[in-house]
């Protein structure tokens, strides 16, 4: 059997939402002009449609880049795949299923793979690049990842995985020990030494207490299982862009919570200020939309700079002020290269005395442990009620007990993990500078960044039309001709356009001059006269 | 002069947070509390609660350790580990090729081969569990319903309704022709939901039937298979159980009635399997969805980011599963172990005076207190049941929890002890009904 990919071409048949608004009012304006209803109708009617004729127009602000055909000279292109409105949220979906129905979440979910994000994903799937077997595929630069110190985890395993390890000895961590049905959130070994990693991630004399942690099957549902706990379905998070695209769908498609984009700007380094955090709630309680948390990325992702600590101060500020909740997601804490300081919510909660019932980071091993297999995430909270919600909604999501036993062993080796921090460190750094430096010999200058797995690139210069359009274009010419997926700044909902997430951390020294000479090649053809 | 502190207003949580959907405030889950603050142990507390209502399989449990002890490479990833790196990055929803090939073979040999699965079928869940409530956001809405025969596993008000916000309405059965699903009753729950103005998006049947412990039969399957697509609904099949039929012949799966009728109409049914019960590994949270609708298996893929396998564990199955020797044995030793449990407590509760509904499967048995009951009421039900924790010191499950609507029928399992402990636990049972005579009788001699 085959299963058929979905790829939305045209939209399905889509009632348009100002015919549907204005057949409900035609009617009752029939009544009024044959003398039924009268005045109130009369006045009520016209400031009826005027609200929804503002609310309309509030909705479809967002610019809306038409997909025009691909140029003759393109061997393949992937605009046409692009939906015609931008960051639409999901509306129920028509299309057809055959005979029997799923729901309208699963309907939105089946047309998941129309974001830019998503679609260069799945290209390299089909072609990947490999330096002997396959020198022509596409170079994947759109995947988050950390391939650099993978040898010194194969070697602890090859030395370190016994039988004693694995269980045949007997006793509490032997195959049937750890087979048994086991707490959801963990078991208190795993977190215990998962408080301990993490205080080491840091670096710095701050202590994590295992009993705030609850674990899960990768921060993918660690950040859902927390949505759910601090979000009604129709409310709202803020989030700073640009922001992860996986947030879109990891966040909003079984929640209901709507994301609300606070936009920062390079000026500003990407960061964000107080007043646009302010204006976007204040806009948000217009359009009735209850927000109920602000979520921010510390390292952040993807533009790979670290929050200030006065920013982390003004945003709990923010949150008390406004009585919300704060998700900082941490997961690329111990992938700083440079030579910032990372200062980590917990770190201002251990000192201050803020309210800290409002404030819930998320961890995982898949960035700093090159372990995302193995679905490790961590759902750290100062707040007992989320935490004791949050553990039953673990059942959906739980780390195996296999893999609980190999971390538990792996991550009390503070000998390795010190090792391996070093060394990760130093790895990372030599890609990034070799990479930015190639970059900018093509005249592509990075913003300033200290952390993460990739480099945010500002390759304004070489699209067309200072736009979301032009940016698609660049991006299409990159992935179909270049043959390197990167990741738009529009599918991070980056409001300038030309801004592109590179992950350079699964490549080596070797790779590097043929990404740039690739990219080369698309920059002399793109280069606007001026 | 007093000095006011302004309270800080508590920041509110979600209503699914505060909700008590979760239901871990009923006696299911009260039990297993009494349980956890008194458990039973041969040595160190053998007064202790034993606990006979948390239904997991440790009866074959010598099987595993002895496969590790033999396969230990398929725990590590080999001198060097090499495979080890690929391993540790994959994260593909789609799941290992290997592994799926692994548990669709495994589904096959558990129904004796008259079964065919196609891996490209296979969906990985991060259990059971995880299994149906990701089918249930994909089949219904919130304020939707799926139709669930009573009495059920009392998780499903959790699993199936809790984040989902779809409604579970009750297919009533009852002892009259030992809890099997009828028409009527299909009918009778279809138009209750009507009533209720929800829609039915789909009938849930689990087969082995838990709590009954008995497998669905043939022509029962095949009506249940009509009605669905009279209504063109969904059908979800839960067959966790069936490796633990006591004879494979017994079970029948819902695939062998769909290959019977050549597939017509297969795109409204969808399995839900798991490691859980079969292979005593609920720990490693293993689940998969087997869906017959091309749709559903895209979306449910994309779903199980939220619920993924650990890449180790699947590793680890795919050797483990694929191995044949191990699988025949496993799966006949595991199923004569539970024949011979369910025939020892059997045994032993008839030796106290109670009957059990006959069973052929599970790893529990569903036994009739009803003549006990002071009042044949919930009521009464739950006064006996706190009776058999606090003084009997057992910990079993009321049929109320499982949704029954008849009072006075208990959930009793019996494959997480060792046959000792059952011993114990019969032996106190059959004190407290020799107890409970020696009171009637100064009554009666009146």
């Amino acid at each position: 059997m085959t299963q058929t990919r979905t790829r939305p071409t045209t939209e399905p048949e889509r009632p348009k939402p100002t015919a549907a608004t204005a057949m409900r009012l035609i009617v009752p304006l029939q009544g009024v002009v044959q003398g039924r209803g009268g005045l109130i109708l009369g006045s009520l009617i016209p400031c009826a449609l005027f609200y929804f004729l503002q609310f309309y127009l509030k909705r479809h602000r967002s610019p809306n880049p038409s997909s025009d055909p691909p140029s003759p000279s393109t061997p393949s292109s992937n605009l046409a795949d692009l939906p015609r409105t931008s960051s639409r949220s999901n509306l129920s979906s028509r299309g057809s299923f055959g005979p029997v129905r799923v729901s309208s979440r699963a309907g939105s979910l089946a047309k998941a793979d129309d974001s830019t994000y998503y679609i260069g994903l799945n290209k390299v799937k089909e072609d990947p690049y490999h330096r002997t077997n396959n020198p022509n595929g596409i170079i994947q630069l759109g995947l988050s990842e950390n391939t650099l110190c993978l040898d010194l985890i194969e070697k602890w395993v090859s030395e370190n995985l016994t039988d004693s390890i694995m269980g045949s000895d007997g006793g509490d961590l032997s195959i049937s020990g750890i087979a048994a049905y086991k707490p959801f959130d963990g078991m208190t070994e795993m977190k215990v030494a998962m408080a301990s990693f993490m205080s080491r991630v840091i670096g710095k004399a701050v202590s994590f207490d295992p009993s705030q942690i609850v674990l899960t099957a990768g921060a993918t549902p660690a950040i859902e299982i927390l949505s759910f706990c601090l979000a009604d379905h129709g409310n709202a998070f803020l989030v700073p862009t640009p922001y992860y695209p996986g947030f879109d769908r990891d966040i909003r498609s079984r929640t209901g919570v709507e994301l609300i984009p606070v936009h920062c700007r390079s000026t500003d380094n990407f960061v964000f200020s107080i007043t646009a955090l302010d204006q976007a709630f204040n806009q948000a309680r217009k359009r009735g939309l209850k927000v109920r948390a602000i979520l921010i990325c510390n390292p952040a992702n993807p533009v790979g700079n670290i929050l200030p600590r006065e920013t982390l101060y003004d945003v709990l500020d923010f949150a008390r002020e406004k009585n919300i909740h704060i998700i900082c997601d941490e997961i690329y804490g111990g992938s700083i290269f440079g030579s910032e300081e990372f200062v980590s919510m917990a770190e201002i909660l251990e000192s201050e005395e803020v309210d800290k019932d409002r404030v819930h980071i998320i961890y995982g091993l898949s960035k700093d442990l090159s372990l995302p297999g193995f679905r490790a995430g961590v759902i750290y909270s100062y707040n007992d009620s989320v935490l004791a919600a949050a553990k039953k909604l673990t059942r959906f999501s739980s780390m195996s007990t296999l893999t609980q036993r190999l971390l538990i062993s792996m991550l009390s080796d503070t000998r390795f993990t010190q090792e391996y921090f070093e060394t990760n460190k130093r790895r990372v750094k030599e890609i990034y500078d070799s990479f930015v430096a190639g970059l900018k010999q093509l005249g592509i200058r990075c913003s300033e960044s200290n952390a993460g797995l990739y480099c945010w690139a500002d390759m304004s210069a070489l699209i067309p039309t200072y736009s979301e359009k032009g940016e698609l274009e660049l991006w299409d010419k990159l992935l179909n001709i270049a043959k390197i997926n990167v990741t738009p700044g529009s599918a991070c909902h980056c409001i300038e356009p030309g801004w592109f997430r590179c992950c350079f951390a699964t490549l080596s020294q070797e790779d590097i001059p043929v990404v740039i000479e690739r990219i080369q090649k698309i920059a002399e053809t793109c280069k606007s006269p001026s | 002069m007093a000095i006011e502190i302004e309270q800080p207003s508590s920041v509110e949580l979600s209503k699914v947070a505060v909700s008590e959907t979760h239901g871990e405030n009923s006696p299911y889950f009260a039990g297993w509390k009494a349980y956890d603050e008194d458990p039973y142990h041969e040595s160190n507390n053998p007064s202790g609660v034993i606990q006979m209502g948390l239904a997991e399989n440790q009866v074959s449990f010598d099987l595993l350790e002895e496969y590790s002890e033999q396969h230990s490479e398929a725990f590590t990833w080999g001198k060097g580990a090499p495979g080890f790196r690929e391993n540790a990055l994959f994260q593909d929803y789609h799941g290992l090729q290997s592994f799926r090939e692994a548990m669709a073979s495994f589904m096959e040999q558990i129904r004796g081969g008259r079964a065919k699965f196609d891996p490209d079928r296979v969906v990985l869940t991060a259990g059971a569990t995880a299994a149906n409530e990701l089918l249930t956001f994909i089949l219904a809405d919130p304020g939707d319903a799926l139709l669930v025969p009573t009495p059920y596993y009392p998780g499903f008000d959790r699993d199936l309704r809790w984040r989902t916000g779809v409604k579970i309405v009750p297919i009533h059965c009852d002892s009259s022709n030992n809890f099997q699903i009828t028409p009527q009753a299909l009918e009778a729950a279809y138009k209750e939901a009507e009533a209720m103005n929800k829609k039915v998006r789909g009938v849930l049947i689990t087969n082995p039937s838990n709590p009954l412990g008995a497998t669905i039969q043939r022509s029962v399957l095949e009506e249940i298979l009509d009605f669905v697509t009279h209504k063109n609904i969904h059908l979800v099949s839960d067959e966790i159980y069936s490796g633990s039929a006591f004879s494979s012949s017994e079970f029948i799966s819902i695939e062998e009635i769909l290959e019977s009728r050549k597939y017509k109409n297969s795109e409204r049914v969808h399995i839900v399997y798991s490691l859980s019960k079969d292979l005593g590994l609920p720990g490693f949270r293993v689940g998969t969805i087997y869906s017959y609708n091309d749709k559903v298996v895209t979306t449910a893929r994309r779903m199980s980011s939220f619920t993924l396998i650990s890449s180790q564990t699947q590793h680890l199955l795919a050797s483990m599963l694929s191995n044949k020797k191990f699988t025949e044995n496993y799966i006949k030793t595991n199923r004569e172990r539970l024949r011979k449990r369910y025939e020892m407590i059997i045994q032993g509760l008839k030796n106290a005076g109670i009957e059990c509904l006959k069973g052929n499967a599970g790893l529990f048995c569903w036994m009739n207190l009803s003549p006990l009951l002071e009042e044949q009421t919930r009521e009464g039900e739950l006064a006996l049941w706190d009776s058999m924790l606090h003084e009997v010191k057992l910990n079993i499950s009321p049929g109320s929890s499982c949704h029954c609507s008849e009072p006075g029928w208990f959930r009793v399992c019996f494959a997480n002890m060792s046959e000792q402990t059952l011993e114990i636990a019969l032996k106190r049972i059959h004190d407290f009904m020799q107890q409970r005579e020696r009171q009637r009788k100064p009554i009666s001699s009146q």
